[in-house]
């Protein structure tokens, strides 16, 4: 026991550590045309520090604690019964946290650089990309991975949307979700007979066949070359461009009367991208406790004993290959409009591993656990540019050191139990 | 209303089911037994669509339905427990019921995200039945556990709840009675009767306990190494001298 909570209290430091520190303490600065990394100053490393011991005194000592605070909910997870109160107080003290971090997101890009704002906009939709996934690998419990190629069916629908119909951004949003959904939807239908390791092969397949496909049609996608000049999104008609690029719209400095900053365009992707991550994953939060949530995970469970009762197994796993495919294809338009600019080369088999491993190591099928995920595997290897051939062998390492040490990922999920009121 | 004509099943060369006919009418529970590996359950996963047939013809009120997709057959009406029971263990005792009613719910998602009338309406209908039949078998008073954490034959209840809350016509059960001590076998003995007299489902059994089968039965089929050995009324099989030879044989 005591050997036990040692090893987690250590985990929990250095997970502290590891996120804390490239957060608080390093900052990407433009000078000029570069961006430079400038390391933090002595106070914030020492606080930092000081905050990884107190995680790990904590962690430590926390069964003690939680002795003392018994009207605290414990921490630890798969334990004995729970009292459903706690229970419930738990689910509302995780929700006040979740508003305050969100609240606190909006603000947080009027105060820092442009870069970490950009940054923080890639790990948003990168935490929306995993989201959607866990829907697919954690809650139905198909191991998807060709997940990309429904990121790129979202980002490409944007690019020759606008391309060859001058469509906008928040028409293309929508669009690009459904069709992703819809691919889905008919490249799942086939697969989905397939069971374990033999779908993990032919999602993969899957997903090189699109990037392939785009890659080849040379004449509508531009193959290897991509498509480029994909505008940013615009706020009630109002562009962000130092000039007006459409006929009839007007531009946000001008409009307001302040003078023209890049940040402008760079923030209100940002705060697109907060609302579409929260808004998915309020959605899914839903349905994890509506019936198509407990169906997924009824099949995952018990597959027989689900279909003994009348569920299809077929149409319950559609539904969760198709719902995880609508998501990328949103952070696939979000994606296309940061970078003004996409290819073949950013949908490659790579990201949809990244994605997973994101995923397994937030916890399959927890929420928050995700979040924490894609913010950590985005981040660290934006930080550390000089390691990047490293980069995949420290991923790997990762990985198997999560397998040993908690294979339930970073916060295993809790489930959303629904209760009959009145009852113990 | 089910009708089972010359089933026969074959797992490479085994011919675990040979030509078993039977048959179960409205208001009836009929009971299979035989003697271990005789292919009692084969003959279930047959029935309910979990196996295809090798040979034979099954009718569910008329219509043919051997070969359909195992969730169809359910949808018509039939609906089965387990030899070894199969809860979702990490879900809620009052959830496995919720899922069991998946059919009776909106499932449609942009209902279920707007929370329309329509779908809380169906929602509040269904947490009530599930409240209704966890009063029946017993189990109210755990809807909020776990059901992996219950006990065997709270268990065993759940499962034969989580059947009825679909509202079948036929209820399939596989040997029920296992496991369960001599009380909790009574209290079975009641509820299933209680089924077909107060819910007016006819039941198909398997069962080794051979004072429940003859107390409840109004039809018994005996099949021995996958054949049919003999059928009719309690008393009849009882008296059967292949029957008593078969167990006899067996002991
Ligand atoms: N899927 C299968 N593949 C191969 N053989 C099988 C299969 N299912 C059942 N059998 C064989 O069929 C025969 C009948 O098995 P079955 O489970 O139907 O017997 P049973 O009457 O239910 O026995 P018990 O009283 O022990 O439950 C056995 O010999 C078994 O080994
Ligand atoms: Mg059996």
């Amino acid at each position: 026991m005591a050997a036990q909570n040692f090893r987690h209290a250590l985990f929990c430091a250095i997970v502290t550590l590891i996120i804390a520190y490239p957060i608080l303490g390093l900052n990407l600065e433009a000078r000029g045309i570069d961006i430079t990394l400038t390391g933090a100053d002595t106070f914030t490393v020492v606080m930092v520090f000081i905050a990884a011991v107190v995680v790990f005194a904590f962690q430590l000592f926390r069964d003690g604690i939680m002795e003392t605070f018994k009207s605290l909910p414990g921490l630890r997870s798969g334990g004995a019964h729970k009292e459903p109160m706690a229970e419930n107080r738990r689910a509302r003290i995780e929700s006040w946290v979740i508003t305050g971090i969100v609240v606190l997101a909006l603000f947080w890009p009027f105060f820092v650089s442009r870069g970490s704002v950009d940054l923080a906009t890639l790990v948003l939709i990168y935490v929306i990309l995993a989201l959607g996934l866990n829907v697919v690998v954690g809650l139905a419990g198909l191991l998807d991975l060709g997940y990309v190629a429904f990121y790129a069916v979202g980002a490409y629908t944007f690019a020759l949307l606008s391309e060859y119909l001058g469509v906008s951004f928040w028409l293309a949003l929508p669009i690009g979700a459904l069709l992703a959904a819809l691919f889905g939807l008919v490249l799942g239908f086939p697969v989905l007979r397939l069971r374990g390791d033999y779908l993990a092969i032919v999602t993969l397949g899957f997903g090189e066949i699109i990037r392939i496909l785009l890659n080849n049609w040379t004449s509508l996608t531009g193959g290897p070359n991509g498509i480029g000049g994909i505008p940013d999104p615009t706020l009630f008609g109002m562009e962000f461009g130092r000039r007006v690029k459409e006929e009839g719209n007007v531009s946000f400095h001008e409009t307001f009367g302040i003078a023209y900053a890049g940040e402008h365009k760079v923030i209100f992707l940002y705060l697109i991208a907060l609302v579409l991550a929260v808004f998915t994953a309020l959605v899914i939060r839903r349905f994890m406790r509506m019936p198509v949530g407990r169906a997924w995970e009824a099949l995952r469970e018990d597959e027989i004993a689900a279909r003994s009762l009348g569920m299809s197994r077929t149409a319950v796993k559609l539904s969760a290959f198709t719902i995880g495919a609508f998501f990328a294809g949103f952070a696939g338009t979000v994606f296309a409009s940061k970078q003004g600019f996409i290819s073949p080369e950013s949908f490659v088999f790579l990201e949809s591993a990244i994605i997973l491993a994101i995923v397994v190591l937030g916890g399959m099928g927890s929420q928050i656990g995700v979040i924490l995920a894609a913010v950590a595997v985005t981040i660290l290897p934006e930080l550390a540019r000089e390691f990047s051939e490293y980069r995949m062998l420290i991923f790997g390492a990762a990985m198997v050191l999560m397998m040993v040490w908690r294979p339930q990922g970073l916060m295993p999920m809790r489930r959303i139990h629904i209760e009959l009121k009145g009852q113990e | 209303m089910l009708e089972v004509k010359n089933l026969s099943m074959r797992f490479g060369g085994l011919l675990a089911v040979d030509q078993v006919s039977l048959d179960v009418q409205e208001h009836e529970i009929v009971s299979i037994i035989g003697p271990n590996g005789a292919g009692k359950t084969t003959v279930f996963n047959c029935i309910s669509g979990f196996y295809k047939p090798s040979g034979g013809q099954i009718l569910f009120e008329g219509k043919e339905i051997q070969g359909k997709p195992d969730f169809r057959i359910s949808r018509l009406g039939m609906v089965r427990t387990f030899q070894h029971v199969r809860l979702f263990g990490n879900m809620t005792v009052v959830e496995n019921l919720l899922v069991a009613q998946h059919r009776h719910l909106n499932t449609n998602l942009i209902a279920g995200l707007l929370k329309t009338p329509d779908y809380r309406e169906r929602e509040k209908k269904s947490l009530e039945r599930a409240r209704y039949w966890l009063d029946r078998v017993g189990l109210l008073d755990l809807a909020n556990r776990e059901a992996g954490n219950l006990a065997y034959g709270q268990q065993r209840r759940l499962e034969i709840a989580r059947c009825m809350v679909t509202e079948p016509k036929l209820l399939m059960l596989d040997e029920p009675a296992a496991g369960l001590n001599p009380a909790e076998t009574r209290e079975l003995d009641q509820l299933i009767v209680s089924l077909k007299e107060d819910y007016n489902v006819s039941v198909l059994l398997i069962e080794h306990d051979m004072s429940l089968v003859m107390g409840i039965s109004d039809r018994i089929t005996v099949i021995n190494q996958g054949r049919p050995l003999a059928s009719g009324k309690p008393e009849d099989i009882r008296e059967n001298e292949d029957v008593i030879k078969a167990y006899l044989g067996e002991a």
